[in-house]
């Protein structure tokens, strides 16, 4: 309503490039985001969205390019800064102070003052009550924000933003745990703040949600930009087309191996709220890939496999026997492995030894009366080290010492000494080198050609595609496809992964 | 000032997630003073006094026993104060007992040694609690060590600086001077004037939580450390502030010691701190922040004193005490619990329903 188009856009990004390390998070990001309109940011797991968000919001400095607010070039060192220039993120789930009152959440560190430096709460309740009733939403501004909805949480913090006078506002997944109801009360606010002037980042996995709401939408794929189109021009097919095109590349040495008899059989897992009445099976000699994005709901179904977590309902059987629920010992005895994905803190006992941290699974096995042996430990663990070509000097190297691939390493050749029938991986090869990564998907290759059924989760759509026999994908705790190696193309998966909801709540 | 009815142009046709309540505002101050804590507390502590009263009259009706039921919760109600603010930030200060000690020797030393006024003495005993908890505060925020722990070591290192300093020897009441020796037994109006220097630091630690923007950044820390760094609150300066004005609490506890005993050991108060922060907590104050009040802190305290004196009078025999003030502090935890969980159903069931 303010701007009228060919003045500067709001917030506007070149260019901009941010590394961590090795890893190039973002190598060209750009967007430009017009005064008064609805910014669709979209692409897949790892594309670069966070970062770029990121570094709007201060709490990343980019290497390189530009950033530019209402055409004027700046340069942010903190999220105080950002803030006081006038961006505002909503993050999915807001942090709140739970003990304090929703009118304290919005003003903390700027209380109006009355008399004497006083806090004027009086001031304060009636200023909340005003931004609410301008966002058109019923809160009490006195009752504590502990018991708030995420989305009534997020409201709070949009309320802040405007109290803040922001000019540009980042939505960073903020539907993911919402409802129907409560998505349709967020669009409504959006499209206010819109209508007034302000300008809305809008990132989101439901194209359908893009759709209903969104002016312009600018895909991003390898942390690069790739397009930006006025919504009204474009449908799902080009959108999905834009993410993911690519070529699969021969990084990954897939070997065939002889599909055997089911190893693992799940029917019918449900846990409220996580995921529903989930079945599937994986063969000896094959190697699943579970797709999909992140949150999607998929490490929690192997989690709830290997009896890391509850379900309420559903079987787990191994080999035609029932693995109790809640019961990961039992689910090692029976033959299961889980390498997890954060391995620093679930993997590894980061400050053991080498060959403590392979033989601690098989403990009881290498205990002679009670009592283990560094020896014992040693033997135990030499040859599986080896095997895996753990580059360290000695067995006793400290884990915390070693790069990530090698920890990836020592976590696999920490299961591999159970001689596991079933390897459950989350993110084989998240976080480690190139060359690393060739070495862990040769590893599961071979390991699956000895005829071990594999299950593993990867957000790397190439990965999936690469190294497994069939892909299963969860949106939002449901498997929405099953699909054959030979079937499987990064479109096919992408729109499983993302589809908004055939039945909307 | 403000009018909350001003204009409301916009349709109110949105589903009332969580209505504001509509009660006018007298209505309201009254109904969160009868619902809260404090109240019960203080309901608490009157019935505890009136079954002392009833078993021995002379509890309440002798003017002695009037000045000592005033005056002996006078040091714990401002080492209670200070533990308060410090616990409100989700820390501990466990060296209160020992910085009481120190000061407490250290007023007697001054008037032996130094021949300073009243007033400096005074002032010297503050500012050297304050400096002890300042190195408390430094520690904690700056070492990112569990103020648990950090304070459990100022402990015993404040307490062995008394014990090599004092050894065997003792202040005595001779070695004050009478101006000193007489705040301990002055009263106004038959109100002992140390227990009025406790009050009102009481109520001014309470005005500056409730009314200052510090004061609120304290809860909004204990409430949630990290969402205060998100914020952009200085967490580190207010939790020094925090720790500062324990340690400055206890030093003035120090001198107050000293006013009202006259003779300081260099054990004095040794193992209050434990006292101070079973008041908290009896006071509705959460163990792990962001809630509570200096009020009920100061409840909490003088029931806790009060309670020690009143049990012997009823008959209950000495084992028994101890048992009792422990089960009132684990009933104040489950209390807490229990509350705490209901109003968290009752906020998540009003959210459901709307």
């Amino acid at each position: 309503m303010t701007a009228a188009d060919g003045s500067a856009p709001a917030l506007e990004l070149r260019d901009v490039a941010k590394s961590f390390g090795a890893v190039r998070a973002l190598s060209a990001g750009s967007l430009r985001v017009r005064h008064g309109s609805i910014h669709a940011l979209v692409g897949e797991n790892g594309a670069g969205k966070s970062t770029l968000v990121k570094v709007v919001a201060g709490v990343h400095r980019r290497e390189s390019g530009d950033l530019l607010l209402d055409g004027e070039s700046v340069d942010f060192t903190s999220t105080a800064e950002s803030k006081a220039a006038g961006v505002a993120v909503i993050y999915q789930e807001p942090t709140l102070f739970p003990d304090l009152s929703v009118t304290e959440n919005i003003f903390m560190g700027r209380q109006l003052l009355g008399a004497g430096r006083r806090i004027d709460r009086a001031a304060m309740y009636a200023e909340a009550e005003r931004l609410f009733t301008g966002l058109g939403v019923t809160i009490d501004p006195r009752r504590p924000a502990l018991g708030l909805s995420i989305a009534d949480q997020q409201i709070i913090e949009i309320a802040k933003a405007i109290s803040l006078e922001a000019r540009v506002l980042i939505m960073d997944e903020p539907t993911a745990a919402l409802s129907g109801v409560e998505v349709e009360r967020l669009f409504t606010v959006a499209r206010r703040l819109r209508d007034e002037g302000r300008a809305l980042v809008f990132i989101s996995h439901r194209f359908d949600e893009v759709f209903a709401l969104c002016d312009e939408v600018t895909v991003m794929r390898d942390g690069a930009y790739v397009d930006t189109l006025p919504v009204a021009e474009t449908d799902v097919d080009q959108i999905v087309a834009l993410m993911v095109g690519r070529e699969v590349g021969d990084l990954f040495p897939k070997t065939p191996a002889e599909v055997g008899a089911p190893v693992l059989e799940v029917t019918g897992l449900t846990s409220a709220g996580v995921f529903h009445d989930v079945s599937f099976q994986v063969r000896a000699g094959e190697i699943v890939g579970l797709a999909g994005l992140v949150g999607a709901g998929r490490s929690e179904i192997a989690r709830a496999v290997f009896g890391v977590d509850g379900y309420q309902t559903g079987e787990v059987t191994l080999n035609g026997t029932a693995i109790p629920k809640r019961n990961p010992r039992a689910a090692i005895r029976a033959g299961m492995a889980f390498i997890p994905e954060d391995r620093r803190r679930q993997g590894l006992v980061i400050d053991a030894s080498v060959s403590r941290n392979v033989a601690g699974v098989i403990r009881s096995r290498l205990a002679r009366a009670g009592l283990l042996t560094q020896h014992a430990e040693n033997h135990a663990s030499g040859p599986w080290a080896g095997r895996l070509s753990v580059k360290t000097n000695a067995l006793d190297a400290n884990a915390a010492t070693m790069s990530g691939g090698n920890q990836q390493k020592v976590v696999i050749a920490k299961w591999l000494a159970t001689e596991p029938k079933l390897l459950i991986i989350d993110e084989p090869t998240r976080g480690i080198d190139v060359g690393t990564k060739a070495e862990v998907h040769r590893l599961l290759s071979e390991l699956a050609g000895q005829g071990m059924a594999i299950m593993m989760i990867s957000s790397e759509l190439p990965e999936v595609l690469g190294m497994a026999d069939r892909v299963l994908v969860v949106r939002e705790g449901n498997l929405t496809a099953d699909i054959t190696r030979a079937d499987a193309t990064p479109e096919n998966v992408m729109l499983a992964a993302t589809r908004g909801r055939e039945v909307s709540a | 000032m403000s009018d909350l009815q001003t204009s409301d142009p916009v349709e109110h046709a949105h589903t009332d997630l969580v209505a504001p309540s509509q009660l006018s505002r007298g209505r309201r101050a009254f109904q969160t003073v009868v619902r809260s804590r404090e109240a019960s507390i203080a309901l608490v502590l009157l019935l505890v006094i009136a079954a002392a009263t009833v078993k021995s009259p002379s509890f309440l009706f002798n003017d002695d026993n009037w000045r000592d039921l005033l005056l002996t919760p006078s040091i714990l109600l401002l080492l209670a104060a200070g533990q308060c603010v410090v616990i409100i930030t989700r820390n501990v200060d466990l060296s209160v007992g020992s910085i009481l000690g120190l000061t407490a020797y250290l007023t007697g030393r001054l008037f032996i040694d130094s021949g300073l006024p009243v007033v400096a003495v005074v002032l010297c005993g503050i500012l050297v609690g304050a400096l002890l908890g300042l190195v408390n505060g430094l520690l904690v925020a700056l070492g990112r060590v569990p103020a648990l722990v950090i304070t459990l070591g100022t402990l015993y290192i404040y307490r062995g600086a008394v014990l090599s300093w004092a050894g065997s020897k003792r202040i005595n009441a001779s070695d004050l001077p009478d101006s000193f020796a007489k705040l301990g037994t002055t009263s106004i109006l038959t109100i002992p004037i140390l227990f009025v220097v406790a009050i009102l630091v009481v109520v001014a630690v309470g005005y500056y939580l409730h009314t200052s923007r510090g004061g609120r950044e304290l809860y909004a820390i204990g409430s949630d450390p990290d969402a205060a760094v998100l914020y952009g609150l200085d967490v580190r300066r207010r939790v020094v502030s925090a720790f500062v004005l324990s340690g400055a609490l206890a030093g003035l506890a120090g001198v107050v010691y000293a006013a009202r005993y006259g003779t300081v050991s260099a054990g004095a108060g040794t193992g209050i701190e434990l006292q101070a922060v079973a008041a908290v907590v009896i006071g509705g104050v959460a163990i792990f922040g962001g809630s509570g009040t200096v009020w009920g802190a100061a409840l909490g305290a003088m029931l806790l004193v009060t309670i020690n004196r009143v049990l012997p009078i009823i008959g209950i025999p000495d084992f028994w005490q101890q048992a009792l003030v422990g089960a009132l502090i684990l009933g104040a935890i489950v209390l807490d619990r229990i509350l705490a969980q209901r109003r968290a159903r009752v906020l998540i069931e009003a959210r459901d329903e709307s």
